[in-house]
């Protein structure tokens, strides 16, 4: 078992790859900066194992999609870095980490949260291969909420195309529901449930 | 009307350098030492240890200096030291049977394999202040026996051989171990949770709820089966290894109370069980524990609960010495909005008695 | 391993220089807390007693081998320590001389034990019954 190092800093990484989630869960749509952790076993993104590593400790249950699982080494690594249980079924995860987003599985089981407690839901780290505001991406989304002055615009690639009904579901269920942190190459941005997700026509 | 204030600022600061000079008491006498505490206080370390919910001497003994010897508030400091910092796990349950016992008596049975030890113990002694303290002198060495390799199992487990003594719930291996650092308390509790819950109290409390049910408060019929101190190993299983690993000793009191039992419709006669735990050498709590843990099992057992140490609720929400005095201490906070709506209140009612017009609202 | 968490960080010391400079901090020491749990009456089901600090580092050799140390309370450099000695124990090369470090640290916990065994002993109590005569 041969293994990467996680954050050279890990007190001071983890207090910056927060802050960048945090920012981007506050601000739907901006694209936070995150330095990623190139030692990351593929198919994990160094981005999404950044936050992954910032967000994840022993009494966080994490699930991993199908490409993740598949590759033990994703597995070994964070389980080591982080010391979450990795496996947890997706109602009971904390958080979830999905390398592939065309995929996505249905949002309603994973962890929704109560009324009295929406935090105990799951957060999704989704992997993108484009993120950001003007990308030449496949899909570009309008977004709307608390958050959002007006509105704003993503462009994110690799997403379903039923991506904004999926969401417009997630978000009635509000306070009830999961956040989706999209984990691009450069940084994170975050479509939390308050947020209203519309497609924008090509 | 609300009226929000400022100010302060600098009669805080001043305050704060005031409670150092406090601290620090007159500079010709020198300053004790965490480790002196940590060596010569070891009970009051084990009390706020045990009370801040940490086993960690060195810890314990700097909050203690720095709250001036007030064990409240340096269990608080020391629960606030534990909040900033990461859960790595849990351990493995200890074994307290396998325990280095230190000390280790019965008041059911004289003669129990392994013995009465009786280890050092404040016990017997005369309660007569040793003025020889006061200018310290060296202490003997303390005297030494052959120490025979008789196994010392727990005085229940001799009564549990015959099945006179109900069995320890097994639980299942499966379930979630309840926290109530993690999960706020949820009443009605399980035992587990409220052993927890018990083992962070308030040992003045613990001791008068237990007291009460002596004095007829809930009566339990107890006896000391045992009550054993000593160290155990803890264990932790790591996930990266896949086994357990030792982390180190700790030093660990158990009281072990038998209770007797008359039956109910559905169990025979028999004795039933209190248990208490706690860190370090703490066993006025963890004889209190027993008692109350023991009382609060009286809806489970089909007795009456019309006592306080059997009402659940009662106990487990004000045992927590952390909490009470966040509580009560706060009431030294400004409350100068509220006061002034009751007072106005007042005013006026006690104005419209006199049939008077009210009194005009004092000046702020 | 339960040698090592109970050795002091002078008893540890030398294993610096005999790993020289070939062992690479995987994880860097970090201080957090293991809960503690006990069990309902000694032997039922388990309850949180309370928590412990503990300290845990990694390190890595060059050859792969990775060493991890768990050690009560906060001192980081027994931590770091306790991986070195975990990992060189594990490579076949240095595992005899961590086998050296270790034998006289084993030896001082054991005099130790018996120490705090024969001192309790001496508080055994020795009953004599008082015999009541026959007339």
């Amino acid at each position: 078992m041969a293994l990467a190092r996680a954050f050279a800093d890990p007190v001071h990484d983890a207090q910056q790859t927060f802050r960048a989630v945090m920012n981007a869960l506050a601000r739907p749509g901006t694209l936070q900066p995150v330095a990623g952790l190139t030692g990351a076993p593929a198919p994990l993104s160094p981005v999404a194992a950044a936050v992954a590593v910032a967000l994840a400790d022993y009494e966080t249950p994490l699930w991993l999609d199908g490409r993740l699982a598949a590759a033990p080494d994703v597995a070994a690594w964070l389980a080591f870095h982080t010391g979450a249980r990795i496996g947890a079924a997706p109602s009971q995860a904390a958080f979830a980490l999905v390398a592939d987003a065309g995929i996505l599985p249905d949002l309603a089981g994973f962890a929704q949260g109560t009324d009295v407690y929406p935090d105990r839901s799951t957060t999704l780290i989704v992997q993108v291969a484009e993120l950001g505001p003007i990308a030449s991406a496949a899909m570009r989304v309008r977004l709307a909420g608390p958050g959002i002055s007006g509105h704003a615009t993503l462009a994110v690639s690799c997403l379903p195309a039923d991506i904004a009904d999926r969401l417009a579901a997630n978000h009635a269920l509000f306070p009830r529901g999961v956040d989706l942190v999209l984990a691009g190459p450069e940084g994170v941005a975050a479509l939390p449930r308050t947020t209203r997700v519309t497609l924008v026509e090509a | 009307m609300y009226v929000a204030v400022k100010g302060g600022e600098r009669a805080i600061d001043n305050a704060h350098r005031l409670l150092a000079h406090a601290r620090r008491g007159d500079p010709a006498v020198p300053e004790v030492a965490p480790a002196q505490i940590r060596e010569q206080l070891t009970l009051a370390v084990d009390r706020v240890m045990t009370e801040g919910s940490l086993y960690d001497r060195d810890l314990a003994a700097i909050a203690i200096k720095q709250a001036r010897g007030d064990l409240v508030e340096a269990a608080f400091l020391v629960r606030a030291f534990r909040s900033t910092l990461p859960r790595f796990g849990a351990s493995e349950p200890v074994d307290t049977a396998a325990m280095q016992v230190a000390r280790r008596v019965s008041a059911t049975f004289k003669d129990i394999p392994g013995g009465q030890v009786l280890g050092p113990t404040f016990d017997y002694t005369h309660r007569l202040v040793d003025f020889l303290l006061e200018a310290g002198a060296d202490v003997p060495e303390p005297a030494r026996a052959p120490a025979d390799e008789t196994a010392m199992p727990r005085v229940t487990d001799l009564l549990g051989h015959d099945d006179l003594i109900e069995r320890n719930p097994p639980g299942d291996p499966d379930a979630p171990v309840p926290d109530l650092t993690r999960e706020p308390l949820d009443l009605p509790a399980g035992r587990d949770l409220r052993l927890q819950n018990l083992a962070r109290g308030d040992e003045g409390f613990i001791l008068a709820l237990g007291y009460s049910t002596q004095r007829g408060f809930g009566r339990t019929h107890p006896f000391a089966g045992e009550i054993r101190l000593g160290e155990v190993e803890v264990e932790l299983f790591s996930e990266d290894l896949g086994f357990a690993v030792p982390l180190g000793d700790i030093t660990v009191t158990e009281c072990q109370m038998v209770n007797q039992f008359k039956g109910s419709a559905t169990e025979p006669p028999r004795f039933t069980r209190g248990y208490g735990l706690a860190f370090g050498h703490c066993e006025r709590k963890t004889m209190g524990m027993a008692l109350v843990d023991r009382a609060l099992r009286a809806g489970e057992l089909g007795e009456e609960v019309k006592a306080p140490a059997q009402d659940e609720e009662f106990v487990l929400m004000h045992s927590d010495n952390v909490q009470a005095t966040g509580f009560v201490e706060h009431l030294k906070l400004p409350h100068y909005v509220d006061f002034q709506a009751e007072l106005g209140l007042i005013r006026e009612i006690a104005g419209r008695q006199a049939g008077d017009e009210p009194l005009k609202e004092a000046a702020e | 391993m339960a040698t090592v968490a109970r050795a002091t960080v002078g008893e540890l010391a030398a294993l610096d220089a005999m790993a020289g400079d070939r062992a690479e901090m995987l994880r860097a020491p970090e201080i957090g807390l293991v809960m503690v749990r006990g069990r309902i009456g000694g032997d039922g089901a388990p309850f949180n007693l309370g928590e412990a600090t503990v300290t845990r580092a990694a390190v890595a050799l060059p050859d792969g081998v990775i060493g991890f140390g768990h050690v009560m309370g906060r001192d980081k450099d027994k931590a770091r320590l306790s991986a070195l000695a975990d990992a060189l124990w594990q490579a076949p090369a240095t595992r005899d001389a961590v086998e050296a470090l270790l034998a006289p640290v084993r030896a001082r916990i054991a005099a130790e034990t018996t120490l705090k065994r024969e001192r309790a002993a001496a508080t055994r109590v020795d009953f004599f019954t008082m015999v009541r005569g026959d007339n």
